[in-house]
């Protein structure tokens, strides 16, 4: 294939080459295969990537095989998915008209009554699919958890999941397909070595042609996995400037260990980062499971997470427990903060003009008491109403240093500082952790809002120390309701 | 594994068949409104909404709205050709509003332009000036304030008032229960394409395709022959598709007959949200006499249910709460008042059950208070409260329960689901454990079939059979994912002796079978069942006719199976039958009609047999909640449930497994949450939570009730099953009350009140005070 052009989209569908030119930067992937593509298998049920029935597959090169995920077409701007592969509820099906196992399943397992959402858990599955050869229950459940299905109650649709490997390979989209020679090469093909520049786009392949970029048009948005820039457009029909895609910049995509951290790259998604994060502190394998959705963590970076600053976002509490830095780039210079300095107050962070977070630098050395908990109406995908996070050093019985951090609680996500203080130094007790209580109220004045009162956010903030302290007990009872399926 | 229908597979009633479009669901060729490829030209609208809950508009400026990018035409209520109403039964619901506003999210004008976010960003340019009146936003207040939208309803039987006053002992308290989003996945469309000489074609994604079309043909100043009302399927309904899509469609028709374009009309989720009525929230305050086994001797109640600014369906709903009241247990001595308020909030609606589930939460509430007050097992509560067997057996309204397998059923699931050593192990359990507190239930659900209304129990179908031997069939029921269609084509499969390849169901249409009812209460195999059953013997006896004479047989002689036709001794295909039928001229398009027999219903006094019968069920929950945090998990279910002789089994478990979860849902993590303001925030799955994968509980035992057909002659003698099991949901919020009440230490009441979110169950353990 002769050197992709500068100005044109360019990706499979169903092993043909697509190429888009002339619709809008922020066109959303499902707005394309709904309007442009006569694709409309692919459903919108909120536009805000929380329901599932969008839900479409892409592929991409990963070392020498393809990786396969499931991702919200609703928020997915179409440029992000350049250079990639495609794969939708229409493609499952072989040519002679026989369904993919995924489908078969769902069928003889009565997965579908209305049948709106079924194509995106058709989708969800059949990335579960390629990517693991079996899946019990737990791991169906996971990988639903960005779909809702308000017919069903679920059950044959678990089934489904769980009995899908059962059927024998189809010749059509089996796990072969993840070492197919020719799709790597047509993946390959599709590789630029020019930066995509579409009106009020540009993808710069690296930490250099960010930057530059960056300082050329610092009033430009930068986007990563637009899981929260998305809903700008779908959902607050903002117009956006010029955006500045992070997805393709080799540097930022990179999981590192240096010096006693992990750094992970900016434009790494959520799945990877909590991945290695987890692999380090396996306390937040809960936390990492809930963290949206697999399209969700799929499609969002941490650092997007970090530099969007929700109040309510999920990874800083952990990330300040732990101690973890960023690193921040202007032109040429970095420099280096920890990540609860970013935070100055609601939506304002310690950022300069043409400067942006490059990467992630969270502590490998775990604390010797650490746990994170978050508070919402719902387990799964849910936003928290507190997100709380403990970390100790205990020496003889004595705290000799605490770091504690809360979402949901202030404006920003923030340090107890004053709990921590009636901590440290102080003998791990009951005496002790009624102090650090009663100090959590002079920490936070959270607010009522639609996920809960403020008055349960305090009590379940102090609950949830409480919960931490009864966990390190030698005799801790049981503690959590998620344990005790049988 | 063949992608279609297996040509020769049987589908006679009875057996499990799968759904006829599952193989079209998971491909992604199952064609729902939005995905109708429109005709060149066509536009697409949004609707502008009202910013305030509750004023009077001083100035509408729509100059900036006109003038947008793509706009092709703006509509107001001035626009609207005939009668700017789409309410059902009081006409008190504006497509768009005028100069009063009365709630948050109130359409006020309607704009088509030349793409969906052309229209939506348009709508945002309006400039509106409004004078803001105080507004009534919760029950406690229009109660209040009397504020109602139709009179007070009540009901008395016996002597409330005297034997409460000689009762052993007396208990007063509170049952409050929020409401709920239907949450269908597809929300609310509609499509309007202009045909010749005024007509109109509507895509709707609608129950109720005829009050489509007469809504429509109303505000169009049309009659009804003009306005064709389709639908092949809805993405869920639940019944949030019952009264709400004649406003999508009437604004949709309005545009397009003002543009003569084809104009798509789709709500975002944040709009469906935010406009349509939802589930209505229901509060009672009770007294209630009882003796010490807890048995009910009277119980006075006021029952208030939040009904929006408008009627909509809020009378019947809150008549079916009043039937329901009762569930499962003999009130003999009752007396009820029923608020319908007024509120300045959206208008509430049609939501499975349909006021059933409440006035079964306030009766559960209130036998779980009188369990808790005497230290009994709420079980026992229940079952000294059941209703008789040829005794103790006529309801509040006077219906005798002449059907009644609740003690069958609550004996085979006590058992079944080791219910009582169960209790005794989450004693045991609690006692050793501070933090974490398990508790169970099981409650009975008794809910009544046939709708309120004698009138809407009535339905057509039209079958035609083609010389090819092929049949299509249509009838008046909608397809929302319930199964409608299959059962349906089963019973005509059954009739004629033919597998499922020779029959395909039609997309619902205004134009094939005429006054349809909504596909609501439960009703759609019931009556669309017993139409196309009609049409299909019509059929078969025309054939049976024509083959007596053709080959000199008896009639006893003909039997129709596997799609073939037994004549005498040799057999011919049902094609070949057919076709020979259709070369003597024989008629073979047939429609066939039901009316529901034995009902009737007077509203003035609140007295009838509204009900041709009750399907039953019963549901063990059992949970765990953290005293901490107030978080609730469900670690086991087991159900038992009554669908008579079963036309479908798979689709039956379907609809129970659905219907709990949605239940469960309602009385859990569904909450919704307005503001001061009166602004509903809690507008898409971002905020408002149904249950997600994780929320299916790991152990679970769903079972049909064996060998109890209907007592009653409906099809194939099955019983309805789309609304009964979402009050088997009620078991988790009970089960959590029972974890509540031993958080609490085990003795009084436990304060739990619906939805059971954390932050209720926090609260209802008296642990939601921070400590300062």
């Amino acid at each position: 294939m002769a050197s992709p052009p500068e100005d044109s989209i360019r990706f499979l569908l169903d092993g043909q080459l697509q190429e888009v030119h002339g619709l809008p930067a922020t066109t959303t992937l499902l707005e394309y295969l709904r309007e442009h593509a006569q694709r409309t298998g692919s459903k919108e049920g909120c536009a805000e990537g929380d329901c599932g029935a969008c839900t479409v597959v892409l592929g991409e090169r990963c070392g020498g095989t393809l990786r396969y995920r499931a991702i919200n077409s609703c928020i997915r701007f179409l440029p992000t998915i350049d250079g990639k592969e495609l794969v939708t509820v229409e493609s499952l099906q072989a040519p002679d008209g026989s369904l993919h196992p995924v489908q078969q399943a769902m069928v003889d397992c009565h997965g579908s009554q209305c049948g709106f959402c079924t194509p995106g858990f058709v989708m969800s599955l059949f990335a579960q699919y390629l990517q693991q050869a079996s899946a019990d229950r737990a791991a169906v459940v996971d990988a639903l958890s960005g779909n809702l299905c308000r017919c069903t109650g679920y059950r044959p649709i678990i089934e489904a999941g769980c009995r899908m490997h059962e059927y024998a390979a189809p010749t059509h989209w089996s796990r072969a397909e993840l070492q197919n020679p020719q799709r790597l090469a047509d993946l390959e093909a599709l590789q630029r070595e020019q930066a995509l520049r579409l009106p009020g786009f540009i993808a710069p392949r690296n930490l250099k042609e960010l930057a530059q970029a960056r300082l050329e048009a610092p009033e430009a948005l930068l986007l990563a996995g637009g899981t929260d820039i998305g809903l700008w457009v779908t959902k607050l029909l903002r117009t956006l400037p010029a955006l500045i895609y992070l997805g393709e910049v080799a540097e930022l995509q990179q999981i590192e260990q240096d010096a006693g951290f992990l750094r992970i790259g900016a434009a790494v998604s959520l799945s990877d980062a909590w991945a290695a994060i987890v692999a380090a502190h396996p306390a937040l394998t809960e936390l990492a499971q809930r963290f949206a959705s697999p399209p969700v963590r799929n499609s969002g970076t941490l650092g997007g997470n970090l530099a969007n600053g929700s109040p309510i976002g999920d990874a800083m509490p952990p990330l300040m427990a732990l101690g973890a830095r960023i690193v921040l780039q202007c032109g040429e210079q970095q420099r280096e903060l920890a990540l609860e300095d970013f935070y100055l107050d609601y939506q304002k962070k310690d950022l300069q003009r043409g400067e942006f977070l490059a990467y992630v630098r969270v502590p490998l050395q775990a604390p010797a008491a650490f746990a994170c908990y978050k508070l919402s109406k719902r387990f799964d995908q849910d936003i928290s109403a507190v997100c709380a996070a403990f970390a100790l050093q205990l020496e003889n019985g004595l705290v000799r240093e605490a770091r504690i951090a809360y979402g949901g609680m202030a404006a920003i996500p923030a340090r107890a500082r004053q709990t921590e203080a009636a901590l440290r130094g102080q003998p791990w007790n009951e005496a002790t952790l009624a102090q650090a209580m009663q100090a959590l109220a002079q920490d936070f004045k959270p607010l009522s809002d639609m996920r809960a009162s403020a008055a349960y956010r305090l009590r379940g903030a102090q609950n949830l120390l409480r919960r931490f302290y009864l966990h390190s007990l030698p005799d801790a009872p049981a503690l959590r309701v998620t344990a005790l399926e049988n | 594994m063949a992608g279609s229908a297996a040509p020769s597979r049987s589908a006679q009633a009875g057996e499990s068949l799968r759904h006829e479009s599952a193989h079209l669901h998971v491909s992604g060729r199952a064609a729902y409104a939005d995905d109708i490829p429109l005709p060149a030209g066509s536009l697409h609208a949004a609707f502008g909404l009202s910013r305030i809950a509750h004023g009077r508009i001083k100035s509408l400026d729509l100059s900036a709205v006109r003038a947008a990018p793509g706009v092709v035409a703006v509509v107001t209520a001035a626009d609207v050709p005939g009668e700017n109403n789409y309410g059902g039964i009081v006409h008190d619901d504006p497509i768009f509003a005028g100069q009063q506003v009365e709630y948050h999210g109130q359409p006020l004008f309607a704009v088509a332009a030349m793409s969906y976010g052309a229209a939506r960003r348009a709508v945002a340019l309006a400039k509106i000036d409004y004078e803001e009146l105080p507004a009534l936003l919760d029950i406690r207040s229009a109660l209040a304030a009397e504020s109602y939208v139709i009179p007070s309803q009540r009901l008395q039987r016996g002597e409330p008032q005297a034997v409460l006053a000689s009762a052993p002992q007396r208990l007063s308290g509170t049952v409050v229960m929020g409401g709920q989003d239907h949450f269908y996945l597809e929300g609310q469309i509609a499509v309007a394409i202009p045909q010749e000489d005024g007509a109109l074609l509507i895509h709707s994604s609608t129950q109720h395709p005829t009050e489509v079309q007469h809504m429509v043909a109303h505000a169009m100043a049309l009659h009804a022959h003009d306005v064709t009302v389709q639908c092949r399927r809805m993405g869920g309904g639940f019944g949030g598709k019952e009264s709400q899509p004649a406003l999508i469609a009437a604004a949709a028709a309005i545009l397009a007959r003002k543009t003569g374009r084809a104009v798509k009309l789709r709500l975002d989720r944040d709009a469906d949200m935010v406009m349509t009525g939802k589930r209505h929230d229901f509060l009672a305050d009770y007294e209630v006499g009882f003796d010490a086994q807890g048995r009910i001797l009277a119980l006075r109640l006021m029952l208030a249910s939040r009904c929006g600014y408008s009627a909509d369906l809020s009378g019947p709903v809150n008549d079916r709460a009043i039937c329901h009241i009762d569930n499962a247990y003999f009130l003999e001595h009752v007396e009820l008042v029923s608020h319908r308020c007024k509120t300045h909030t959206v208008s509430n609606t049609a939501f499975r059950g349909f006021g059933g589930p409440q006035g079964m939460m306030v009766i559960e509430g209130i036998v779980d208070d009188i369990a808790r007050t005497l230290k009994a097992d709420p079980l026992d509560v229940r079952r000294v409260n059941y209703y008789g067997i040829g005794e103790r057996d006529v309801t509040p309204y006077g219906q005798v329960v002449e059907d009644n397998v609740l003690h069958t059923i609550s004996d085979q699931l006590e058992a079944s689901s080791d219910y009582r050593a169960r209790r005794a192990a989450i004693a045991a359990f609690n006692a050793q454990s501070p933090v974490i507190k398990k508790g169970i239930a099981l409650t009975p659900v008794k809910f009544g079939i046939s709708f309120n209304a004698t009138i809407y129990n009535q339905a057509g179908a039209l079958l035609q059979v083609y010389n090819d031997g092929t049949v299509l069939l249509n009838h008046g029921g909608t397809e929302m994912g319930q199964g409608l269609y299959t059962k349906v084509l089963q019973v005509v499969a059954t009739e004629l002796g033919l597998p499922r390849a020779a029959i395909r169901v039609s997309a619902t249409d205004t134009s094939k079978v005429p006054n349809t009812s909504a596909t609501a209460a439960s009703s759609g195999s019931d009556l669309n069942g017993k139409a196309a059953q009609a049409a299909a013997q019509t059929i078969r006896q025309r054939l049976i006719d024509f083959a007596c004479a053709q080959y000199q047989l008896a009639p006893e002689q003909i039997r129709f199976a596997d799609g073939q036709v037994q004549l005498g001794e040799r057999g011919i295909s049902f094609a070949e039958l057919v076709r020979a039928a259709y070369h003597a001229r024989i008629s073979l398009s047939a429609t066939g009609f039901y009316r529901t027999p034995k009902i009737h219903w007077d509203k003035a006094t609140l007295t009838g047999r509204p009900f041709y019968y009750f399907a039953y069920g019963a549901a063990v929950a059992e949970v765990a909640i953290d005293t901490l945090s107030g978080e609730l998990q469900i670690l086991a279910v087991d159900i038992l449930h009554d669908v008579g002789k079963s036309l479908n089994p798979v689709l039956d478990i379907g609809q129970i497994e659905g219907g709990f979860l949605q239940g469960a849902g309602w009385l859990t993590c569904e909450e919704l949450w307005w503001n001061a303001r009166g602004e509903l925030k809690t507008h898409a799955p971002s905020t408002y939570k149904i249950p997600t994968a994780r929320d299916w509980p790991a152990r679970f035992r769903v079972s049909l009730l064996q060998d109890e057909p209907n007592r009653e002659d409906t099809i194939y003698r099955s019983k309805a099953v789309g609304e009964p099991p979402l009050m088997l949901g009620m078991a988790v919020f009970h089960a959590a009350r029972d974890a509540c009440a031993a958080a609490r230490g085990g003795d009084g009441l436990s304060h739990l009140q619906a939805p059971a979110t954390a932050e209720a169950i926090l609260r209802a353990i008296g642990g939601l005070e921070p400590l300062a």
